[in-house]
């Protein structure tokens, strides 16, 4: 689950790390306002569910109230495209007004989970800002990891090693040791995937300060953190994806024709990819879960038909355990309900499977049924044809 | 032959009494697993379909002699689950839960590095000994005996993968689901291993699936050590690339984790990649084919 930038910054804020002074807005009006409690000088920044926002147009600093109410104009509303959003951008809702800062010296800094080691690695570079990526790939040696053993958590003299890669001494290089121990803190206790600072700063003055924030919660342990799903900005989501979410499904909605209901991740990729390989174009990746029930194929299939792109659906459930005559039952329903008259494609396995298919065929619906998985996929990119 | 799981395992079930856990209890006792005890905490001295209940896996292992588990346990309490089975000295969990947080299953790994239980998952689909024993939620009727071991990052593909297998008259020797978890136990060369050891197994079958790097490292092992043919599927090719938050991910991966970075590491080390997933038990007759001919 991600959070926007100040939401972010709040709560690193509340673990004692320096953020700068700033506003939330949710109008061009509210904009200027807070552009004025900052003295006018200010950075204006789209609050979206990205980064990359600087080179997209998203980021400005600003000299007098007034730009920044027009700039707010321009922004609110506007769909940002940037290298992590994906080609169809996400829009601007909130605005966040921050005081300017004269910033000396910027640095990267994050914690998230290492797959390979199966533990948390923190991750530092004096090279901050916006080509970090670059950085990594080209130059590696400028990349500082640091591995987090559970049991000893992270030390001071292992923050200080990584504050001195840095380059940092004397107070700063004690206050960035204190900065990384509480950054790993709220790793822990907030439960994040990732919990990213860049740019950390050195200001002109001389403090150390958070000048961009990323935290994305884990999804799992959302249950024992009650507060996380009021900070959630449904508006960045796609309200097919909001809905699908209720139902603990998971969907991405994608470019093509094809409605696409499967149960089990790996497999539902493996049903783009046979989709694809037969001319067809997926209009969705949605996954039932691996126990598909007859009330989740139901909603899945009234959220495939909101797609008005959807001119055909394709079902593949390999139920194994469930029964395939439940299953058909939840379509059925959910297609009468919707009054479906386009054409489906079934391909399911599991018990009960020739009696699924009798009620399929018997239902009225444009349906056909097959057993074979690349037979399927032909069928329902002919009946599109 | 086959590796982790066989006629002889006793199994204890963690977390029997709840409501999937009683379902897929009663599905592997008809497939033939040797159920002796179930653990739920508060609910010990009773019986449930005739199966005596404890309230410590302790207590069902000196009562039972259970030497696997099959962990049903709910996302709260799953890592400590399976940090119970390992104290009570089993040598496998297997954790089907879904939705452990990350924050409790690292400490969970770290833990299992020193111990001698070896865990399959979470959020898998479980492991079977085709007409043995069935250790999870996998549909048994499409599995076939035979000598062909599979390994799967994913749960109804590889029942995809299996049927195809099957009706290629291909049966397995094991099949292991490893789980999609960003933290597992047993990896693909854990299991790899135990598959190159095992006199019953001929040939593999791999089942990967975008993200992580642990398909590459698969392959690099198989490349060095393996003696035996395998044959793989790549889920994702056609994965549009995903929205993301930030740049630590990018970082540690080095970019890694495409399907046709996969697929080209995969080929380079030897193993026949399945071009289109409705081609698995195709590619696993050309890698034993292959192998035939080399012999020959």
């Amino acid at each position: 689950m991600n959070i926007h930038e100040y939401q972010a910054k709040e709560i690193l804020n509340a673990y004692g790390i320096p953020i700068p002074r700033g506003r939330v807005a949710l109008t061009a009006d509210q904009v200027e306002r807070a552009a004025k409690e900052m003295g006018g000088r200010c950075v204006v920044k789209a609050q979206i569910y990205a980064g990359g926002r600087g080179k997209a147009g998203g980021v400005k600093l600003i000299h007098h109230p007034e730009q920044a109410q027009e700039y707010a104009k321009e922004l609110f509303g506007k769909t940002l495209v940037t290298p992590q959003t994906g080609p169809e951008g996400l829009k601007v809702r909130r605005i966040l007004v921050e005081e300017a800062v004269d910033i000396a010296r910027e640095f990267y800094l994050s914690i998230t989970l290492d797959r390979s080691s199966s533990r948390y690695v923190l991750i530092a570079s004096a090279e901050g800002g916006m080509e970090i990526e670059e950085v990594a790939s080209k130059t590696p040696e400028k990349i500082h990891t640091l591995t987090i053993d559970p049991f000893t958590g992270l030390r001071s003299y292992q923050a200080r090693w990584i504050a001195l890669q840095l380059g940092l001494s004397g107070s700063v290089c004690e206050d960035c040791v204190n900065l990384i121990l509480n950054l790993y803190r709220v790793c822990l206790e907030k439960d994040c995937a990732l919990v990213e600072i860049n740019p950390l700063v050195v200001t002109r003055a001389g403090w150390l300060m958070a000048m961009d924030a990323k935290i994305t919660f884990d999804d799992n342990a959302i249950f024992r953190h009650r507060e996380y799903p009021d900070m959630m900005d449904y508006s960045q989501l796609d309200p097919l994806e909001i809905n699908a979410g209720k139902y603990d499904l998971a969907y991405i909605k994608l470019s093509g024709s094809i409605g696409c209901l499967v149960n089990g991740a790996g497999l539902a990729m493996a049903t783009l990819d046979v989709l694809k390989e037969y001319g067809g174009e997926p209009a969705n990746f949605l996954d039932v879960g691996g126990g598909a029930t007859r009330e989740k194929v139901a909603e899945a299939f009234k959220i495939i038909l909101q797609d008005a792109d959807v001119k055909g659906i394709f079902v593949n459930i390999f139920g194994g355990i469930m029964r395939c005559d439940v299953i058909a039952h939840g379509i059925i329903e959910a297609a009468g309900e919707v009054n479906c008259t386009l054409p489906i494609v079934v391909r399911m396995d599991g018990s009960q499977v020739e009696e699924g298919k009798r009620l399929l065929t018997e239902s009225g619906l444009n349906v056909q049924c097959s057993d074979n998985l690349g037979d399927a996929a032909s069928k329902i990119v002919g009946m599109l044809g | 032959m086959s590796i982790l799981v066989n006629k002889s395992s006793k199994i204890v079930v963690q977390g029997i009494t709840g409501r999937s856990g009683l379902f897929h209890t009663q599905q592997c006792r008809e497939y033939g697993s040797n159920i002796v005890a179930g653990v739920t905490p508060g609910k010990g001295g009773i019986h449930i379909e005739g199966i005596p209940v404890f309230n410590t896996v302790a207590e069902a292992v000196k009562y039972t002699n259970a030497n696997v588990s099959m962990i049903f346990v709910p996302p709260p309490g799953a890592a400590d689950a399976i940090l119970e089975a390992a104290d009570a000295g089993l040598e496998l969990a297997v954790c089907i839960t879904e939705g452990i947080p990350v924050r409790d299953m690292v400490p969970v790994k770290a833990i299992l590095k020193q111990s001698k239980m070896r865990l399959v998952g979470p959020n898998c689909p479980g492991v079977i000994t085709p007409g043995e024993c069935k250790i999870g939620i996998m549909p048994g009727h499409i599995h076939k005996p035979g000598s062909i071991g599979v390994v799967s990052r994913s749960g109804t593909l590889t029942y995809e993968a299996v049927k195809q297998l099957s009706d290629a008259g291909l049966g397995q020797s094991t099949g292991v689901g490893i789980g999609g978890d960003p933290i597992i136990g047993m990896n693909f060369v854990d299991v790899l291993k135990l598959f190159n050891e095992d006199p019953g197994t001929e040939g593999v079958f791999m089942i990967g699936e975008i993200g992580g790097a642990a398909e590459e490292e698969a392959a690099h092992w198989i490349q060095e050590n393996m003696k035996k043919p395998v044959a793989a599927f790549i889920a994702g090719v056609t994965a549009p690339p995903g929205k993301r938050m930030g740049h630590a991910g990018a970082i540690i991966t080095g970019g890694k984790g495409k399907a046709e970075d996969k697929i080209r590491t995969l080929t380079e080390c030897g193993v026949i990649v399945a071009s289109s997933p409705t081609r698995m038990g195709e590619a696993m007759q050309m890698a034993m084919a292959a192998k035939g001919k080399e012999k020959g």
